[in-house]
């Protein structure tokens, strides 16, 4: 299945693009994804990453061929 | 002719609408890059009582982006400045100054006495302090943060609707700050705007209120999105039962071995772990500059590395300390993480 990835923040700084398209193998949870996603990456906090799909806020739904993912850090500044 | 009167030709406002302004009273916890554009909005609709609260006082970097302030106010409190020049642009309006920061101790009390909470703020924990403190007075607020080029806003507690909390339920160390890393000054321009919006629908109870919605926005790309939030009602009815829960932000620092001198106020955080790390807030070094070794190396810091360089000044010219090391960049870059 193909799954467009929209990265925030400094998840998306982290990844160094904003935007991706993975093609998957499998049954995969939204979490199962954010974790593929975030591994590798320097990110202090990843538990604080909030998952949406299809601009949805859930983590535990299991993604299907042409889901949008976002990934969503915390954003503290102001 | 009513100063209002463009505003009062909307069907949305009218003067049913205008006296519901008038009456309203709003709240705004940081006075900066946020709460100024907010409050010059606020002010010119008319919202009879705006409280602009800060601790804070103005910076010469501060003036790129929080629109208030002008070069001879610097160092002067940015809510008795803001004060003064809010009152200049609308007399009618009753502002109410605290100069002190949101705490647990306080931010019911002074909630309580608003209809509606703008969050100017700049760290996760008052985010969340604001958060437990409007579930339990039963308080919409509108919620904004920025990271870089980005912003997230949201309206939160708006009729029972999902809270912050229910997008983010834990916090997180990662309190990075516009000083951190950087911010052009329309952004937060842009953020202000919004959540003044949202507050003006919220008063008059027109349109559509952005509850159970956070919208992302991303400047640089000119791109927005809206994401839907649904409502997780067991981390409410934690607040609710147990009153605010209070966040404490610790970090590890990258190197153990040395000792540390923390001169930023009690409530600034992160706070970092460790034996050797001495909390002495700035008003307080004069009295206690005893408990400061000094007979070996010390790394004082604070956000940014300014205070803790005056602080060094202090304590050298002052109690003859040459030990001190100040920490240039402040604590981002002595933690870990």
């Amino acid at each position: 299945m193909t799954v467009t990835i929209k990265y925030f923040g400094l998840v998306a700084e982290a990844a160094e693009r904003f935007e991706e398209i993975l093609e998957l193998d499998g049954v995969l949870t939204a979490s199962e994804l954010k974790a593929q996603c975030l591994n590798g990456l320097a990110i202090a906090d990843k538990e604080s990453v909030q998952i949406a799909v299809n601009q949805n806020l859930d983590d535990k739904i299991t993604l299907k061929d042409g889901d949008e993912v976002a990934l969503l850090p915390p954003f503290a500044g102001g | 002719m009513s100063r209002y009167d463009r505003q009062i030709k909307l069907t949305e406002v009218g003067l049913e609408g205008q006296e519901k302004l008038r009456n309203a009273k709003v709240l705004i916890v940081g006075v900066g890059g946020l709460g100024c554009p907010a409050a010059m909005y606020l002010a010119g609709a008319g919202v009879g009582k705006i409280g602009l609260m800060d601790h804070d006082k103005v910076d010469m970097s501060n003036l790129h982006r929080q629109v208030l302030f002008q070069e001879s106010d610097v160092g002067r409190p940015k809510t008795v400045v803001a004060k003064e020049r809010l009152e200049k642009q609308n007399s009618e309006v009753w502002f109410e100054v605290y100069e002190e920061p949101l705490t647990v101790d306080n931010a019911e009390n002074i909630i309580n006495q608003y209809d509606v909470v703008l969050d100017g703020t700049d760290n996760f924990e008052t985010k969340y302090l604001i958060n437990d403190a409007c579930i339990l007075t039963d308080k919409p607020w509108v919620f904004a943060s920025i990271y870089k080029n980005e912003g997230q806003l949201s309206v939160f507690n708006y009729k029972n609707g999902p809270t912050y909390r229910c997008v983010f339920p834990k916090s997180t160390r990662q309190n990075i700050s516009c000083e951190a890393t950087g911010v052009l000054g329309v952004l937060p321009g842009i953020l202000g705007t919004l959540q003044a919006a949202e507050v003006l629908k919220i008063i008059l109870g027109a349109g559509e209120v952005l509850s159970g919605k956070l919208k992302l926005i991303n400047m640089m790309q000119a791109s927005e999105q809206t994401i839907k939030i649904n409502k997780r009602p067991e981390e409410v009815e934690k607040i609710r039962k147990n009153g605010i829960a209070p966040v404490y932000i610790y970090c590890d620092l990258k190197n153990k071995e040395y000792w540390y001198l923390d001169v930023r106020e009690v409530f600034e955080q992160p706070k970092p772990k460790g034996k050797k790390v001495l909390s002495i807030p700035m008003g307080d070094l004069t009295s206690r500059y005893q408990e400061i070794p000094n007979n070996q190396e010390v790394f004082v810091f604070c956000q940014s590395g300014k205070r803790s360089k005056n602080a060094i000044e202090i304590l050298k010219n002052e109690f003859g300390f040459h030990n001190l090391k100040n920490v240039e960049g402040g604590i981002e870059t002595i933690i870990d993480g």
